[in-house]
């Protein structure tokens, strides 16, 4: 499916938009990480929480929860949100 | 006020006799000095003589660096502690001075709590110490909420190192998010005994400072004549707060510190530190966040003495800067503010953000707050500024390259 990556992200991906596969939100940020080593742990910590001024949404729903399935015609969009000056 | 801090004038006493002394002759090494930032890093690469200074940067701008160390066992290998506003911590590493950085495989992360426990994160690495000259390619790092953890591959893999990161007894010294300084509790100044490895080290914010003879298999508090703040109980090692914690290259015996609650010496075996701020000015006070150490005389350390009345400004008392030198183990201090602003200066100079380098006599650095950079090349008797405007500085490290 398609991911929508923000620019905070794009040293990872050189592209604002990536491909990845899975069939939960926790999956497809795995696949994700697998092309792109590293990502994952920026947006997400090492309690699988995802980190506080990171934000995702799936077809314009917000999603906190990472088991959230997903289907492969689904669109993710990964933001950061605001943390300050 | 009735006592004003009069600036100087007259050269200090102690530094005179010991800058006078004709350099030793061995052939320059050019010192590099690396700023860390919260906007990014830069470095700085001195001529022969420490005079004029070519910059490097910025490097990650827009990332909080917290500390940029290079290894001085190969003098080459750079660590960088990073994070964004956004995005996690992680560990940047570069192996030609900066040219070309790489992301660490695993920064420092904790364990993963077991389920239906609510496991502690890494929030930013905030302190990078290089390992024993004897174990190439090994650092540790102290993070914030404080934890330990250590690398064996030259940066590229960290582990959560020792008991202490998941000991209910460290961990409820460690105290809560709340309990520390205003961005996060810290694990700082991590020591290696330059005679052995197995020696360490560390101090933490709040939590106390404490020492491992076991290669870090094990810790032990070491407080005792630390004081902590009027009306907490001294017994309790949750309430220590040290600021900033060194050892005497020259004299792996001694250790000075800078404490939330004055500046004190350490002389092992004993393990009780001795208030030597107590014979500080009074005006002056001996509460601040760095202490730096001479690379050839246990005797000489510096301090950056803060203000700490009222609501704690942490600015230079009377907004008029300046740093204090001892030259006998702390029995007297001088002030040594020549080049610095005779007025309205209202500095604040972080633990990490003042250092000295190896040369004879030896270049002092420190970086504030507001951005400024300042040096000086005789010991701290006179200072110059080399750069303004930078952001906010959190680390200033000084390398020597061959």
């Amino acid at each position: 499916m398609k991911v929508l990556i923000p620019s905070s992200l794009r040293s990872y991906t050189q592209h604002s938009e990536a491909e990845a596969s899975g069939a939960t939100l926790a999956a497809v940020l795995a696949d994700l990480d697998r092309a792109y080593p590293g990502i994952r742990f920026r947006m997400v910590d090492e309690q699988s929480r995802i980190r506080r001024h990171i934000r995702i949404f799936v077809n314009g729903d917000q999603v906190r929860d990472l088991s959230q399935p997903l289907r492969a015609t689904d669109e993710v969009v990964i933001v950061q949100a605001l943390s300050g000056g | 006020m009735a006592h004003k801090i009069r600036k100087r004038t007259a050269r200090p006493q102690g530094a005179a006799s010991r800058t006078r002394r004709a350099p030793r002759s061995q052939p320059a090494r050019r010192v590099l000095v690396l700023v860390a930032t919260r906007k990014g890093a830069w470095l700085y690469h001195g001529d022969a003589t420490r005079k004029t200074w070519r910059v490097d940067g910025p490097h990650f701008l827009g990332h909080i660096i917290s500390h940029l160390v290079l290894d001085p066992r190969d003098g080459r290998t750079l660590l960088a502690a990073a994070k964004t506003g956004h995005l996690g911590p992680t560990v940047f590493r570069s192996t030609d001075l900066g040219r070309t950085w790489k992301e660490a495989a695993r920064p420092p992360a904790f364990a993963p709590a077991p389920a239906g426990e609510n496991g502690r994160a890494v929030d930013h690495t905030f302190w990078l110490t290089p390992g024993h000259s004897a174990e190439p390619n090994t650092w540790y790092a102290g993070t914030s909420p404080q934890g330990l953890f250590r690398s064996e591959d030259g940066g590229v893999t960290w582990n959560p190192f020792s008991s202490i990161n998941d000991d209910p007894r460290y961990r409820a010294w460690m105290g809560t998010v709340q309990d520390g300084t205003p961005d996060g509790p810290k694990l700082h100044s991590i020591i290696v005994d330059p005679r052995d490895s197995r020696h360490l080290y560390f101090a933490m914010s709040g939590g106390g400072v404490h020492e491992s003879v076991d290669g870090g298999r094990t810790f032990t508090p070491i407080v005792k004549g630390l004081e902590v703040v009027e009306g907490f109980d001294a017994t309790n090692i949750s309430f220590h707060d040290p600021h900033c914690v060194r050892l005497c290259p020259s004299n792996p015996d001694r250790l000075y510190q800078q404490n939330h609650c004055g500046i004190y010496r350490l002389d092992r075996p004993s393990n009780e530190w001795v208030r030597i701020g107590k014979n500080m000015p009074k005006r002056v006070g001996d509460v601040g966040f760095p202490l730096v150490v001479h690379p050839r005389d246990a005797d000489t350390a510096w301090v950056f003495p803060m203000d700490a009345s009222t609501v704690w400004p942490r600015t230079s008392p009377e907004g008029i800067p300046a740093v204090y030198v001892t030259r006998n183990g702390g029995k007297t201090w001088q002030r040594l503010d020549s080049g610095m602003p005779e007025r309205q200066g209202w500095w604040t100079v972080k633990r990490q953000a003042m250092t000295a380098d190896a040369q004879d006599p030896v270049g002092l650095y420190f970086g504030t707050t507001s951005g400024e950079l300042w040096t000086s090349r005789d010991e701290g008797r006179r200072w110059a500024c080399i750069a303004r405007h930078l952001p906010e500085i959190y680390a200033v490290e000084a390398a020597e390259l061959a």
